[in-house]
């Protein structure tokens, strides 16, 4: 186990920011990190990193515990964090050579090279971090995130404030490292953990809700066709529940209804033939399929 | 500790702080010893920098926060401070970077005016008729306060992320630790009683013992005392977060 996290528990004066959050993630694996804003990712992160401490609850970043071997932890582990902070007047090589002093790397020049080779930099080398755009200066923050070639990558919103095509980049990027560390990454849009990550976890209010992988979890909540009814008079539910392939219905309106089937079935067709046969006046009817937006929105209100 | 103090020297020299805190220094010393009336060496009837010495503790005590203000409060502001303290170094290590930066910056300031010397005790009649022990002492009283109002000012920019308080807030400790305690030993409640005990809280009592050329082990102690207790609230305060 790369990283492991057991129980975990913050708090901030009466708020539980994190609140017994227990989850692993094994080399060779991304793992997204979702939650609404607040809902505890980058507490959760920030003690991962040995920033912050828990109130309660264990940390082991390679086997060490954060809190009772904070140094040999810190050195396995590589940070982006929200925001991305980095100093304006520095120069991006200078910054990186700081970075790789800091981490004694043997080699700087040779490692700060390779880094820029690999995060593409090589263009911007020599200007100031303050001059960067953006999306630069967010691959800056990953190279002085990889530069100690870290077991474990903990980014903070990677992605975000980046253009369509840097964040295409980027996702590559943090894919390849994947293959061969640990990475666990917080975002809060969901397609980023559709097209990155192996596993998701999501939080919310402090609270785990869920954790499985992409497919499961998607499998999981994008299962669903909702059908939407109108009907000029009003019918008994009962009678509606019995019509073929329907798993539930529910009332949204007067006389207006909603009905829950399994993945891809289309039961308009049943609808129109039950109002025929019950003699109702169908006035609206529709098909939605339920979105992984929708199985956000149902664990995180 | 090594990256952090060559990053920070880096950063005085490659900005204008380096060349306006060693250049404003020097010109203020240059025009008070040498160019304005009052206080000029060339208009003294002796030959000694004792000017010298009574002035750079002043402008010292606005300088040097000046350098330290944005040491940590800048970090915290901008948020580096995450970055460094999640990487494999220990808080002290950050602080002792950066106060050593700020102090090897001002020192090196106080490196030209080593040609003050040379010129009164060219100036001397005869030549070389001065106070050398003294002067010796007293470039290393100033080095150790120097130390204290870095580790003050150091301090003081671990309280806040905001660089202007950290600096008004330096300048206001490095005062009173330097003169107030001298200050308030003239009260009345200490008068004749315990003002020396009360002044040698005071930076100003072991900075003039030390002009007197003689090398007190007493006086030693209390600048690595007073360096060592504003570099310590320095790592608690920046360790508050985990409180």
């Amino acid at each position: 186990m790369s990283v492991k996290v057991i129980n975990l528990t913050k708090i901030y004066g009466l708020q539980r920011a994190v609140d017994g959050i227990s989850f692993e993630a094994r080399r060779g694996e991304v793992l997204g990190f979702l939650g609404p804003n607040g809902a505890g990712k980058t507490t959760t992160m920030k003690i991962i990193t040995g920033y912050l401490p828990q109130n309660d609850g264990l940390v082991e970043v390679c086997g060490f515990d954060v809190s009772a071997k904070p140094m040999e932890a810190r050195a396995r582990v590589g940070y982006l964090p929200e925001h991305n902070p980095l100093y304006r007047e520095m120069y991006v090589r200078e910054y990186l050579a700081f970075t790789a002093g800091l981490h004694r790397v043997k080699n700087v020049d040779k490692q700060v090279d390779e880094m820029v080779e690999r995060t593409g930099l090589g263009s911007h080398r020599h200007k100031q971090i303050g001059e960067l755009s953006k999306g630069y200066r967010q691959r800056v923050g990953l190279a002085q995130a990889m530069l100690h070639n870290p077991d474990v990558l903990i980014l903070d919103e990677p992605t975000s404030g980046l253009d369509p095509n840097q964040i295409v980049e980027i996702r590559q990027l943090i894919k390849d490292l994947g293959k061969e560390k640990t990475v666990i990454l917080s975002t809060h849009i969901l397609g980023e953990v559709e097209a990155v990550c192996d596993r998701a976890i999501i939080i919310n209010k402090g609270k785990l809700v869920a954790d499985a992988p992409i497919q499961e979890l998607k499998q999981q909540f994008a299962g669903q066709t909702i059908v939407t009814a109108e009907f000029a008079e009003s019918t008994d539910k009962n009678l509606l529940a019995k019509i073929k392939n329907v798993q539930t219905v529910k009332s949204v309106g007067k006389n207006k209804w909603q009905f829950f089937t399994a993945s891809g079935q289309d039961i308009r067709a049943e609808v129109f033939a039950f109002a025929v046969a019950n003699r109702l006046t169908l006035l609206e009817l529709h098909k939605a399929e339920h979105s992984v937006e929708d199985v956000f929105q149902q664990l995180t209100k | 500790m090594l990256p952090i103090f060559k990053k920070e020297i880096n950063t005085f020299f490659s900005s204008l702080i380096g060349y306006i805190v060693i250049g404003v220094f020097l010109i203020l010393m240059g025009l008070l010893l040498w160019v304005f009336p009052e206080f000029s060496i060339l208009d003294g009837a002796y030959a000694n920098l004792d000017t010298l010495f009574f002035v750079a503790p002043m402008v010292f005590m606005f300088l040097i926060p000046a350098v330290t203000m944005r040491s940590l409060a800048e970090e915290k502001q901008a948020g580096t401070i995450e970055l460094l303290a999640t990487r494999p170094i220990t808080d002290w290590q950050i602080v002792g970077g950066k106060f050593l930066a700020c102090f090897v910056l001002v020192a090196f300031s106080l490196l030209p005016t080593i040609l003050y010397y040379v010129s009164v005790y060219q100036l001397g009649a005869p030549p070389g008729n001065l106070d050398s022990g003294g002067i010796l002492g007293s470039y290393i009283g100033l080095l150790f306060l120097a130390a204290s109002f870095s580790a003050i000012g150091v301090f003081a920019s671990s309280l806040t992320n905001n660089q202007i308080v950290a600096f008004v807030l330096a300048t206001f400790l490095c005062f009173f630790t330097y003169l107030a305690f001298d200050f308030l030993s003239r009260l009345p409640i200490f008068f004749g009683k315990t003002d020396d005990i009360v002044q040698s809280i005071g930076i100003a009592y072991h900075y003039d013992s030390m002009s007197r050329g003689v090398l007190d082990s007493r006086d030693v102690v209390y600048f690595l005392s007073v360096i060592a207790l504003f570099l310590a609230a320095t790592v608690l305060s920046l360790g508050r977060r985990r409180w």
